[in-house]
């Protein structure tokens, strides 16, 4: 057990740290302009699909540099790796495992050159925790397939050129999970349908999206037919040690104690009701938990093996975090919590945040039936 | 950066899993806590042969010469089989020697509690929660060289079957002008009341002493400079039962999983429904932050002792109300059973009560994290 870093790691990390004092955009003055450039420059340092292998135009950067570049990006507050966050997240990991080299050529560079933006079409209106569940049919017709239904949830519908997009394509399979098929679609197909959903804040993000008799070319279909749960399955379990997750949440206590240092609770300064103390450190303390979880599972990734359930650990963590740092928050601000501020914002976001990427019985349900072996419901 | 155990240290773990499922499963545990002295004096005398009562002693004196890392899978070990012992208030006397002890304290006391020969314990609290140093009143009249101490010690764990007590006292009035000293049991003025636990297969009572002297070679650093020392000392108690803990509650959640496996109800095994299963998930969700922790701050005892503190307070504080709250779980998800003296799930809920205040419970942790964390 250590937590040194070797010297070659280290000098990795003062680059990363050099690189931020260079080229790090002040927080104000992040426009579209700004960001593109970031992104150029982030590419030509290939961080971006920094742990993708070289060959598919990553960076062919290890777990722990990966987790070192991730720790300090997140500790600048720098702008995200790359603005294609799904398709980053998702896609590129499919293509890379899955993809035929035809495949590969044609979306990597855009997806690695923030050329493309990508959404991704799973949940439906009645398959949404239950996703494996999903109707959207695909019928092979001559070369290409025909695909009917609905997404719903589908981030940045409205603005994506491409659709990830899950349907089923043999209906009687004997395994629900059997009958599904990924399909790359561009979203200016006829027959794609996009409609707004406003989050409770008011800001459109989210969509539902209709597919009426869309066509899409059989060289589009990512993976065998029959293959699509496993596509996006593999893609998944890719990267999560949750460490960029830590510390936002330790920014978020930052942000709490700051709070707490200038508010009065009873005609006193809120920092001497122990109450107040104790929930901060309680706080302080889960966060502590949830980066060295994320430290352990890096480790049993180091030495070979899959930890892809227990990402479920972390998930769970950051609900119980969330949703209480912003119930303290408006607690300490009292009736001044009735006016729009940082916090009130985000007591009424986390709510979004704590759901996405599975619920958190989801989640439980993942840890009780994969590592607790309980039967499934 | 590699935050997992070697391979030696997980051999230990599963060679020590091995001993105990075979020595000292439930029912001879059971046996055991119903006896006066509370321990199997032979298995002792076995772990003694086999090094494991004196893992964190230096070879010279007779231990094995490891560190609070190798430590920790030895007694998540016997946290998970509810091993009554008096091991802990004996690694943690080692402990004491080790950290403020001379070179001939250390080869006068050392051996004989590497190998089990003597039992020794801490003797530091007066009243409950008395962590602090301004909390230890206990005051060492100057008898020559040495001083006298006439007072109680309470919350003294295996006060009763202790060979060697480690006595916290005072020689001054500033709140830090502490000392440390190793009294024997059997010494004139030294004696032990035997108080009944809740959980029988952990012991404590009393240390009373009655003009007992402590002679000048028995006082651990200069008088009036061992609060540091004494600070550690806790943190390192806080680690050791944070370790058994940890066991007891991966014991009490693999009871608990086995039994909504089996138990059918409505048709179905319990493990099926959500209201049994997810929180079963969050037990485990808590015992993956508890390790996190503790092997942290198990780490930081050597390799970072600045940081030894907060990682035992934050490892302790979470420790203390998870446990608690597995405890709970186990008992509720057992239904009427659970109630029941036959069934082991209720060794773990009195274990788990046992454990809370042990070097502080959630609340005195979380204060202190608050301080030390600025605020």
């Amino acid at each position: 057990m250590d937590f040194e870093f070797t010297p070659e790691q280290e000098t990795f990390r003062a680059e990363v740290r050099a690189f931020l004092d260079e080229n790090l955009p002040p927080p104000g003055e992040r426009g579209p302009e700004v960001i593109a450039e970031w992104n150029r420059k982030l590419g030509e340092k290939r961080w971006i699909g920094f742990s993708w292998p070289k060959e598919a135009g990553g960076g062919g950067g290890s777990l722990i540099e990966q987790f070192i570049l991730k720790e300090e990006m997140s500790k600048a507050k720098a702008p995200p790796l790359g603005s294609d966050f799904m398709g980053l997240a998702w896609v590129g990991p499919a293509l890379i495992r899955h993809g035929t080299e035809e495949q590969k050529r044609r979306f990597l560079p855009d997806l690695l050159n923030s050329r493309t933006l990508w959404c991704t079409g799973y949940s439906e209106p009645d398959f949404g925790s239950d996703l494996a569940g999903l109707q959207t049919r695909g019928v092979l017709d001559g070369d290409e397939y025909v695909v009917n239904g609905q997404k719903i949830w589908t981030t940045s519908a409205h603005i994506a050129e491409w659709i990830f997009l899950l349907v089923r394509t043999t209906p009687e399979s004997e395994s629900r999970y059997g009958g599904i098929t990924c399909l790359l679609v561009p979203m200016n197909t006829p027959g794609i349908e996009v409609q707004p959903i406003r989050s409770l804040v008011g800001i459109h993000s989210f969509n539902q999206v209709f597919f009426n008799d869309v066509r899409v070319p059989v060289e589009n279909r990512l993976g065998a037919e029959g293959e699509g749960w496993r596509v996006v399955m593999g893609a998944l379990a890719n990267e999560r040690s949750g460490i960029s997750e830590s510390t936002e949440m330790e920014r978020y206590v930052e942000d709490l104690k700051d709070l707490a240092r200038t508010s009065r609770k009873n005609g006193r300064p809120a920092l001497e009701d122990p109450s107040v103390r104790r929930q901060l450190a309680r706080f302080e303390t889960k966060i502590s938990a949830m980066r060295l979880n994320g430290l352990r599972y890096l480790t049993k990734q180091l030495r070979g093996e899959h930890p892809s359930s227990e990402t479920s650990v972390n998930k769970l963590l950051r609900g119980q975090l969330e949703i209480p740092m912003s119930e303290l928050a408006l607690g300490l601000q009292g009736d001044e919590s009735q006016y729009a501020g940082p916090w009130e914002f985000r007591s009424l976001t986390f709510h979004g945040t704590v759901i996405g990427g599975g619920t958190p019985n989801i989640q439980r349900n993942i840890i009780s039936e994969r590592i607790l072996r309980l039967p499934k419901d | 950066m590699n935050f997992g155990f070697s391979e030696e240290q997980e051999l230990l773990r599963s060679e020590v899993r091995k001993f105990l499922d075979e020595q000292s499963p439930m029912d001879e545990v059971r046996r055991v806590m119903a006896t006066a002295e509370g321990y199997s004096t032979e298995l002792w005398k076995q772990l003694g042969e086999l090094g494991w009562l004196g893992l964190i002693t230096p070879e010279a004196y007779g231990g094995a010469g490891l560190g609070f890392v190798d430590l920790m899978p030895l007694l998540e070990e016997t946290g998970r089989s509810l091993f009554p012992s008096p091991l802990i208030s004996t690694t943690l006397a080692q402990a004491a020697v080790l950290e403020a002890g001379t070179e001939a304290q250390r080869a006068r006391w050392l051996p004989g509690l590497a190998d089990g020969s003597r039992i020794g314990t801490l003797a530091i609290l007066e009243e409950s929660g008395g962590l602090e140093p301004r909390s230890i009143r206990l005051r060492g009249e100057r008898d020559g060289a040495g001083f006298a101490l006439r007072g109680d010690k309470r919350f003294v764990a295996d006060a009763g079957r202790a060979d060697l007590f480690v006595v916290a006292f005072r020689v001054g009035d500033a709140d830090e002008d502490l000392a440390l000293a190793v009294l024997d049991g059997d010494a004139p003025g030294v004696s032990a009341q035997h108080l009944r636990t809740l959980d029988a297969t952990k012991r404590a009572g009393n240390l009373v002493l009655e003009d007992a002297r402590v002679s000048s070679d028995a006082l651990l650093g200069a008088p009036g400079s061992a609060a540091p020392a004494l600070g550690r000392l806790l943190d390192l108690g806080a680690i050791a039962v944070t370790a058994e803990m940890i066991g007891a509650a991966d014991g009490a959640l693999a009871l608990t999983v086995q039994y909504a496996k089996d138990r059918i109800q409505f048709g179905s095994p319990i493990g099926r429904y959500q209201g049994v299963k997810h929180p079963l998930a969050e037990a485990y969700v808590d015992i993956e932050s508890m390790k996190s922790l503790l092997y942290y701050a198990a780490w930081a005892v050597h390799a970072s002792p600045e940081e030894l503190a907060l990682a035992a307070s934050k490892a302790k504080g979470f420790a203390s109300e998870a446990f608690s709250r597995i405890g709970i779980t186990g008992i509720q998800l057992h239904g009427a059973v659970g109630y029941t003296e036959e069934y082991d799930i209720q060794l773990y809920l009195r274990r788990s009560k046992w454990a809370r205040p042990m070097f502080g419970d959630g609340d005195y942790h979380y204060d202190r994290i608050a301080t030390l964390g600025g605020i």
